[in-house]
This record gives structure tokens, sequence and C-alpha cells, in this order.
């Protein structure tokens, strides 16, 4: 066969149809490999070339696969506004979770179950930590009498009333209710009364309502963690025990104490550490983020380990690191760690709403009309009456007292999420029977609240005209206003001998300074006040902004927008000197700006009095900004501006 | 001392004080022993050096301003009717003072008369503007002694050049108001005197 072959080609050439040479050259080559291989065949292995090996890679494959589609739903809700417009993001996840649920389940597999231990130790903590390290310090301090009062009487008020009601209703409906007692339902009351901060933070974040509405409502859910850890633990001991003493009453108050203090301790101690950590990392600025995330993650399981509340323990921490940290590190370390925060948090909360969609589909469910019925009325009827109630106490002793749409508000969003669920699915089924019931009374309940509460509540705030967020920027006169206003009610309250909120702050501003500043923030920045860092920060921000405009064509538009309003000639003349010198920089700039690693950047700043002063500021590896004044007497300071 | 210093307080006093501040009878008496506690002199007005002796007002930065404050103009004693006067500035705003009939206009408390007594902290020479020095000084005050002048001079200009907006590079009071419109004041400058 292959001599004819070969007799042909031979034929051909000298013909000279070329066509048909490399045609049968073609098969002449076929031929000689088919040959070869088939002499290898006789061999008894084969070498694979493709094979398939699945197992090697089947967790983190799966777990990729759920993110990767968790990240997917989440860009397709974007592309439609419509959708997105109406409908809370959480609604939507749910239902994808339910679909994807439902789909498995049509395949002959048992999807799977939101697992408690994935929930708390790696879904939950990424979300509190980018609560908590983005918490807005003053109105949360200005408003934790507040805040405390919802959590902790809120919470206790809700449990116990829920409790209450349910035991009696199941006495009175009998049948398969009877054998619910008191302790299941307080147990019942407890995993179900506390108000969920992923679910108000996912709802809130749309609505964009005003601050004092959001801190409350946020900072609530956030603190009631520690009620609700103290009772969970409190009730599944009574349980467990079958006895109850008025000793052990009182030792769950002790326990309550413990908890919530002990928790905010380990995150302060950890968070100190952090700040601490962070003075020396001027030389590896590459790892800077990695202590804070490990820090934080750290406090939050040394919380969990003796039982303390891991949330507290990751807010204090959070709290605490956060002026030292962003004081010692670089600014691509804050931008890495801003960003990085808000990816993981978001990635989680996309999970776990996904998971519960699934969960649903997946879990046993003992439907019982009556109970899951009444559950969501108390819910409700609790909710209402403990806001109203503590409201009524507390406008006593605020200085803005809380309307009755305010009331409303904090009511209605009062919303339950992933962590009841989670607690719920904790139970041992030895010791409660009737822990199926439970868990489709608690689905029913976050359906409802996310569903119902979270798609109303957006037209509900435009049609009660509840005040919208204010969108300000910066501004260095709020800044130093705010921090005039704080000295004088300071000295007023010394005048009056009154040792009140801003007497406290004041001294521990001091104490601040004086003291811990000085150990925990490294170099020179420990001497600076606050209102120059705020400053730096605000010329830096608007210099990146400068730069990113990005053309000496936008950089006229920008620079008379920053100067706006310039009518007398003599500051025409400046701002057009500083337009001159910036633009000259920038346009070297640009180019490198991408490769370099170090970049000079001219600040000229002329003002009325006639003398330039240059400030060069040099961004290096090793960052010295030297700070040259031309000025009548020399001045050279060197500043280590970060970078 | 407490039935002394009540005694020279009398009922008609007590009256004109509630009506023209707004403080209640507690409110006033109490502050009226406060007084009588600072008053070393027992002249039944205040010099300067007894405000001076008060600890919080003399780490506060902002100390000699304030204490400047509770003198009228170039007045050396403060009586407890203009005490009181000043410090009503301080009270909460409350919604039911708005039916309230009272003799001049607005109530002392009222975010506008708070801001004014603000604004009258930063403008000393009382010309209805805060110029660059006046400015400068308070931050000077504010910020310590370390930071240089041509940094706080750029602070300055660009406070001026936010908040300015007829150009006349001063802060006139109602550009001063504008730019406060989004701090809470009502909450920053209240105290809560105890009833």
């Amino acid at each position: 066969m292959l001599v004819y072959y070969i007799l042909l080609v031979l034929i051909s050439v000298v013909t000279s149809d070329y066509s048909t040479v490399t045609s049968y050259t073609f098969q002449i080559y076929t031929l000689v490999f088919y040959g070869i291989c088939h002499s290898y065949i006789n061999y008894s292995r084969v070498f694979p070339v493709l094979s398939i090996n699945y197992d090697y890679v089947q967790m983190p494959f799966e777990v990729s696969l759920w993110i990767l589609l968790a990240s997917l739903m989440k860009l397709g809700f974007h592309l439609l506004p419509v959708l997105s417009g109406v409908v809370p993001e959480s609604c939507l996840l749910i239902v994808v979770g339910l679909l994807v649920g439902g789909l498995i389940r049509v395949m002959g597999k048992n999807p799977p179950v939101l697992d408690s231990q994935l929930f708390f130790l790696c879904l939950l903590p990424p979300i509190i930590l980018d609560a908590g390290y983005f918490l807005p310090i003053r109105p949360f301090t200005e408003n934790a009498g507040t805040i405390l009062t919802f959590a902790v009487l809120g919470t206790l008020w809700n449990v116990f009333f829920m409790g209450a009601v349910l035991y009696g209703a199941c006495r009175l409906e009998a049948g398969r209710l009877a054998s619910v007692d008191l302790l299941s339902c307080l147990l019942f009351g407890s995993i179900v009364s506390a108000v969920d901060p992923v679910a108000v933070l996912a709802v809130f974040e749309e609505i964009h309502i005003n601050e004092l509405l959001h801190i409350l409502v946020f900072g609530e859910s956030l603190l009631n963690d520690a009620v609700t850890v103290v009772l969970y633990h409190l009730f599944e001991e009574f349980a467990h025990a079958g006895e109850v003493t008025v000793g052990d009453v009182f030792l769950g108050v002790v326990c309550f104490f413990v908890v919530a203090l002990g928790g905010v301790l380990v995150g302060g101690v950890y968070g100190v550490l952090a700040a601490f950590t962070s003075r020396f990392t001027s030389h590896t600025r590459v790892i800077e983020p990695l202590f804070v995330f490990l820090y934080s993650y750290m406090a939050y399981l040394s919380a969990e380990v003796f039982h303390l509340s891991g949330i507290m323990a990751l807010i204090a921490c959070g709290v605490v690191m956060r002026p030292y940290v962003e004081a010692n590190i670089s600014h691509k370390s804050y931008t890495t760690i801003k960003y990085f925060l808000k990816m993981w948090s978001s990635v989680s909360e996309t999970l776990i709403f996904i998971f519960l969609g699934v969960s649903t589909v997946a879990g046993p469910h003992a439907w019982n009309w009556t109970f899951v019925s009444i559950t969501i009325v108390l819910c409700l009827l609790s909710r209402v009456l403990g806001v109203v109630g503590l409201t009524y106490i507390i406008n006593k002793y605020r200085m803005v007292k809380l309307s009755g749409k305010d009331q409303f508000i904090v009511a209605y969003g009062g919303l339950r999420g992933a962590i009841a669920f989670s607690l719920a699915f904790l139970l041992s089924s030895d010791d409660f029977p009737m822990k199926d019931m439970f868990l489709t009374a608690i689905i029913t309940v976050i359906f409802f609240t996310v569903f119902v509460q979270g798609m109303t509540i957006r037209p509900l705030v435009d049609l009660l005209a509840v005040k919208k967020r204010k969108q300000s920027k910066c501004s260095i006169n709020e800044e130093i206003h705010t921090q005039f206003l704080e000295h004088l009610l300071a000295g007023i309250e010394g005048v009056c001998g009154h040792y009140g909120h801003h007497h406290w702050r004041h001294k521990l501003n001091r104490f601040n300074k004086r003291y811990i500043k000085r150990c925990l923030i490294g170099g020179e920045r420990s001497q600076e006040p606050q209102l120059i860092s705020f400053y730096n920060k605000m010329e830096l921000k608007q210099a990146l902004m400068l730069l990113e405009s990005n053309s000496s064509a936008n950089l006229s538009a920008g620079v008379t927008a920053a100067i706006p309003r310039q009518r007398s000639r003599k500051t025409l003349n400046i701002s057009k000197e500083r337009e001159e010198e910036i633009r000259k920089i920038l346009r070297g700039n640009l180019q490198k700006t991408r490769q370099r690693v170090r970049h000079t950047h001219t600040h000229t700043h002329t003002d009325t009095h006639r003398h330039t002063h240059t400030h060069t500021v040099t961004h290096t590896l090793s960052h010295t900004h030297t700070h040259t004044l031309s000025h009548r007497h020399t001045h050279t300071h060197t500043h280590t501006l970060t970078y | 001392m407490g039935s002394r210093a009540s005694s020279l307080l009398r009922e008609e006093d007590i009256e004109e004080i509630k009506k023209e501040t707004g403080f209640s009878h507690s409110q006033i008496t109490r502050l009226y022993s406060r007084f009588h506690s600072l008053d070393k002199g027992e002249n039944g007005a205040l010099s300067r050096e007894d405000f001076q002796r008060i600890p919080e007002l003399a780490i506060n930065p902002l100390g000699d301003r304030i204490i400047n404050a509770f003198f009228p103009e170039g007045e050396d004693q403060a009586n407890f009717r203009g005490f009181m006067r000043t410090l009503a500035h301080f009270r909460p705003v409350e919604d039911n003072e708005k039916n309230k009939d009272l003799t001049s206009g607005e109530p002392l408390n009222s975010r506008t008369n708070k801001l004014l007594f603000a604004f009258r902290l930063y403008d000393l020479d009382r010309d209805d503007k805060i110029s660059r020095d006046e400015l400068l000084q308070v931050l000077r005050m504010m910020v310590g002694v370390n930071i240089s002048d041509e940094q706080l001079g750029s602070i300055a200009d660009r406070t001026i050049q936010e908040a300015d907006t007829n150009g006349d590079m001063c802060i006139s009071f109602s550009e001063f108001i504008k730019v406060l419109e989004k701090v809470d004041v009502e909450q920053k400058m209240s105290i809560r005197f105890l009833h």
C-alpha cells in the first residue's frame, strides 16, 4: 500500500501535477503515522493524552463555582435597572437560590444546606468587619444610649413577649403543639427576635435613609448579638439540664455582662495590637492589609472560643484599630483594605442569600399553620410595641427627639435574616423535637421580612417623606467648625459644672493625644493634629482627582471648578499661576504615572501676601516628603507622608 | 450657703429670667448655686479671674474666647442675668417653643441665634465678617504651636475659598450659616441642663 502511493507520488512529480503530489504525500504521512501508532498499540499500555480526575479538585472547584455563580448573578441584576429599582437585591438572590435548589433537586441530588459552621466562621465575619471598620463613629457615640436601649431592652422585651404568648397559644391549641414547653418557646423567641445586620445592611444600603435612622437600626442589629448569644446559650443549657433555679437566672444576667464586655475587651486588645504592629510596617508595605484582616479575624475567633460575642469583638477591633492604622499605613494599603473588605462582604452577602434560598428547598419541613402565622404576627406586634414603648422613655433623655416617622422606620426596619436560620439549625434534635417546625417558621419569618418589608420599605420611605441621606463632600469648613463647636461646648460644660457628653469626649481626646497616639503611631505623624491630617487627606484626594482627569483640556475645567468664583483680579492671577504650575507638572507626570513608583509632584501655593511657598511632595519608597518653603525664613520640614 | 444663695435671688428675678431665657425654675436655681460657687469674691458678679479658675477652661484651646463671651461689651463684671443669657444659647431646641409667646422675636436658643453666638466668637472686632486673620487666630488656637504659619495659611485660604460666595475674601454670617446647613447644629450646640 505504501509502495503504491510512493510510486504515484513519483509519477505525479514527474508529470508536474502538484495537487496530486500534495494529496498523495498527505496520504503517505497518514499511513506512516498510523503504522507507528499501530506498532505502539501492540504494547500492553496506552499513554493517556487526555484523562479526567475530578476528585482531586472537587472541593475548591465547587466553592469557586458557587462564588462565580453568585458574582454573575450580582452582575446580572445591575444590568437590569428596572428590576433592581423595585426589588431589593436580597429578594432576587433568594429567588435565585430557590431556583438553583429546585434545579439540584430535579437532578436527583440533595441540595446542600447552609452549614452553620461555614456561615459563622467564613461568611459572617467579612460583613461584620466591613461594617465595623467603616462605622461612622460620631453618630454612633452620640446615639449610643439609644442604640443600647433598643438592642438590649428591646431584644429582651421581644424574646419574653414572644416566648410567653407563643407558649400560651400552644397551650390553647393543643394537638401537635402541646409538646412545646415554655423553654422551647423562649428559645425560639430568642432566635427569632434578633434584628439581623446582614439583612438590614442589604436593604438599608439601597434606600439611602438619613444617617440617624441608619445608625440606630444598624447599631441595634450589631449590638443585639450579645443578648442573642447569651439567651441562646442560656436556654439551651437549661433545656439540657432540665431544671431552672433563681441562681441560674442571676448567673444568666452576669453572663450577659461578661459576654458583652468580654467581647469588646478582646476586640480592643487585638485592635491595639494591630495598631502597634502597623507602626513598624514602613518597610514592608505590601503585607499591611494582611495584618488588618488577620488581627480582626483572630479577634473574632478568640471571642468565639470563649462563647463571647464575636460580632462585638470584631466591631471593637475595627473601631479601635482604625484611626491609628490609617495614620500609619500607605495610601495604597488603605485603598486595598477598603476594596478587599467591600469585595468580601459583598460576596459573602450574596452567598448567604443564595444559600438561604437553596436551604429552603433542601431542609426538612414541618408546616403548622397556627404556629407560623402566630409567629409572624407576633414578630411585627412585639417589634412595634417595643419600639414605641422604648422611644417614649428614651425621648425624655434625648436632645433631638425621635418623631413618629422615625419610630415607624425603626420598627419596620427590624428585619430577620440568616443568623436566625443558622442558630436554629444548630439546635440538637434530641433536646428539641420540634426543631423542624421551628426551622420552617423561621424561614417563613425571614422570607416575610425580607420580601414584604424589604420591598415595601422604599415606597414607604418616599411616601412618608423621611429625610434622606445628605450627599455631602468633605468640607474643611465643616470640619473646622465642628471641632470649634466641640471645644466650645466642652468649655461651656465646664462653666456649668456639668460633666456631660462633651466633657468626657474632650477628656478622651486629650488622653488619646497625650499617651496613646504616641505609642501607636510611628514617626512624626503622632504629633499631627487631627485638623492637619484631615486637610492633607483632602488635598491628596483633590490632587488625585486632578490626575485622573487625564488631560490638559480638562485641567482648566478642573482647576476652575476647584477654585470657584474667583472674581477679583488678584486672585485670578494666582489661580492662573497655579494652573500653569500644575499643568506643567501633570503633563510631565501623566506619562510616567503608570510605570513609575516614584514621582515628583510640585505644588505651588501663592497667596495674597505675595510670598511663594513651594511644597515639593516627593513620593518615594522610603517616603520622605520634603517640604521646602522658600519664605522669608527658610524652614525645612521633613514630613513623612506615606504613599 | 444654700439658703443664703437662694435668698439673694428673688422670685421676680427668677420669673424674668424664665421669660427671657426659657429655663425652668429648678434649672435657674441650680445654675444660680453654680454661679455663686464660682463667685469667690462674693460680690454678686463674676470677674475674669473667677472664670480662669475653672480647670476645664484653663486647658481648653478656646478658653479665653469663651470667657470673653460672658462679658458684655467693655465690661469686666458678669452678673447673673448676663450669665444666664449666655447660657440660654445652649438650651436644647424644643418643638413646643414655636407657639410660645415671647417678648422679642426668636428665642435665644434658636438655630440662628446659636450660630450667631458661635460666629461672634470668631469675629472679635464685631464687623460681621470673619476675616482671614481672625480665622488664622482661631486655627492657631485649635491646632497648637507645632504647625507652621504657611500651612495654617493655606488651610485658612482654602476655608475662605470654600465658603465665600460674594468674593470679598471674608466669611459673612449668611455664608457661615450656609456652610453649616448640613451640620446638625441643634444637637451639637445643646447641653442637657438636668431638671
